[in-house]
């Protein structure tokens, strides 16, 4: 890459944590509001986020332009690393393997997701309204729930990695010392936010969720491709 | 007659050696094992002075000595970095004793290697020139004394000085390759001495804005490998998150006019 590589890789940082750190926390709570108040509770969180004044302009910059910048220039940055955990075994070491396989993967599955959830809303198949029930057709397929369950897991650790690599490369945790207790913060963020994905996870599988919708139920044979 | 039985048992006993070798900087590489006599207190340079005298391998057969760097033997020159069971080090300072066995001995792939363990770690003489690694003091007149550097200050910034450009660090670094232009840990700590220093900090915007272009201090992927592997146990990762924090604040005072 020709230029100066100092800015866009500090942009990707940047986008890491704000705005796409916020949207994924937001993501979580959310979702896990599915698990504390059933289907009612979720359709408010869903319905109180649709009803945003400017919402698709909200989308667009908080979400998928950082999305498109963060994912694409962190191919690139994955591409010019080398893992070498087996002459290195560090935990440091793993974290940045970890930062680079998870990265990849879960930029994968958001396209995915993102054609599964959002472009199925997009273009009439399922409802902002029915986005629950369309959430329990998926994730009681076993594939689907796994690959969820791996997804959730990767991104959450990306997230929380991201957030302490984020602390070091813009120079706020300088020392050893607040590296190490930045770390061990950032995992208790892991810990945390993957037990609320992974708790919601299980509120959609409920049966509370599931619908009686046909035209739902056509779409699924249709999604697994 | 036990003084005898021990000197039998030390004269027979030997350490093998298993070399990765290469006879030009275009060639493919390949190893050579070599059975060397053991002796007490040996270290890898004194099994390679042994190969140089006796270039015979383990089956028997000749073969050319093995090439090898090195200067100081007492860990301060750099010259003698190579891979030895699997990490960066020092030969000198590799001591037979405790070292796995058999001793497998590589070049430091990160450079370009010039013939079997000699490498051309030219590119961290370019990174220091790059970061303007010195401080300036000729003028067309008397400049007079420079301000004075506190102690305290004056002793953390000479652990930062004992830095010799072994490569080691940038062998580790797994963001140091072929597909990076990443400069690598040691020349970043390398600026925060220099900006440490009450003359040289004077020049500190210069050495910022060089680790603020392309395969500047971004390349840091935060692997931390090179603090965990640096012989002089050089606080890396610490200057390159220092270094951080001045590149972030000179980017906003640029942006800023200030």
């Amino acid at each position: 890459m020709s230029g100066n590589s100092f800015l866009p890789r500090k942009l990707h940082s940047l986008l890491g944590v704000i705005p796409l750190g916020l949207f994924f926390i937001e993501h979580a709570l959310t979702n896990y509001s599915a698990f504390e108040g059933g289907k009612e509770g979720f359709q408010d969180s869903v319905s109180g986020l649709h009803d945003l004044p400017l919402i698709f302009f909200l989308e667009l910059f908080m979400i998928w332009l950082p999305i498109l910048f963060h994912g694409i220039y962190g191919l690139y940055l994955a591409f010019t690393s080398n893992l070498n955990v087996g002459r290195f075994n560090y935990g440091r070491n793993w974290a940045f393997a970890l930062q680079r396989i998870t990265g990849v993967f879960t930029f994968i599955f958001v396209i995915w997701h993102i054609w599964q959830t959002r472009v199925q809303v997009a273009l009439g198949n399922t409802t902002n309204e029915e986005i629950g029930q369309h959430m329990h057709d998926i994730v009681t397929q076993p594939g689907f729930f796994i690959l969820y369950f791996v997804a959730v897991l990767a991104a959450t650790f990306h997230f929380a990695n991201g957030v302490w690599a984020f602390l070091v490369s813009w120079g706020i945790t300088i020392g050893p010392r607040a590296q190490k207790v930045s770390s061990r913060i950032c995992m208790g963020i892991f810990v945390i936010v993957a037990v609320l994905f992974i708790l919601s996870l299980f509120a959609f599988r409920s049966d509370e969720f599931a619908s009686a919708s046909a035209a739902i139920d056509s779409l699924s044979p249709a999604m697994l491709g | 007659m036990a003084e005898t039985a021990t000197a039998t048992a030390t004269a027979k006993r030997t350490v093998k050696f298993i070399i990765t070798r290469r006879a030009t900087p275009d060639s493919e590489p390949y190893t050579e094992e070599f059975d060397i006599p053991y002796r007490p207190n040996m270290n890898v340079i004194s099994a390679l002075m042994e190969i140089q005298r006796n270039p015979v391998k383990a089956d028997g057969a000749k073969t050319t000595p093995v090439v090898w760097e090195s200067n100081c033997l007492e860990e301060v020159c750099g010259a003698c970095s190579m891979v030895i069971n699997g990490k960066p080090r020092q030969a000198c300072s590799a001591l037979i004793d405790n070292l796995e066995q058999p001793v497998r001995i590589a070049p430091m792939t990160t450079f370009p290697v010039v013939r079997d363990l000699v490498v051309n770690r030219q590119r961290m003489f370019n990174a220091l020139k790059r970061v303007k690694a010195w401080i300036p003091i000729d003028g067309t007149y008397d400049l007079g004394p420079g301000p004075r550097m506190a102690e305290s200050k004056r002793q953390w910034a000479y652990e930062l000085s004992k830095c010799m450009t072994c490569g080691v660090c940038l062998e580790a670094c797994p963001n140091v390759n072929d597909r990076s232009s990443f400069i690598g840990p040691a020349p970043i700590s390398q600026v925060r001495l220099f900006n440490a220093h009450p003359t040289g900090e004077m020049n500190a915007h210069e050495r910022l804005d060089a680790l603020m272009t392309d395969g500047g201090i971004e390349g840091c992927g935060n692997s931390q490998n090179c603090v965990r592997s640096c012989p002089k146990g050089i606080p890396l990762t610490t200057s390159i998150a220092a270094i951080n924090k001045d590149t972030t604040k000179h980017m906003f005072k640029k942006w800023l006019g200030m």
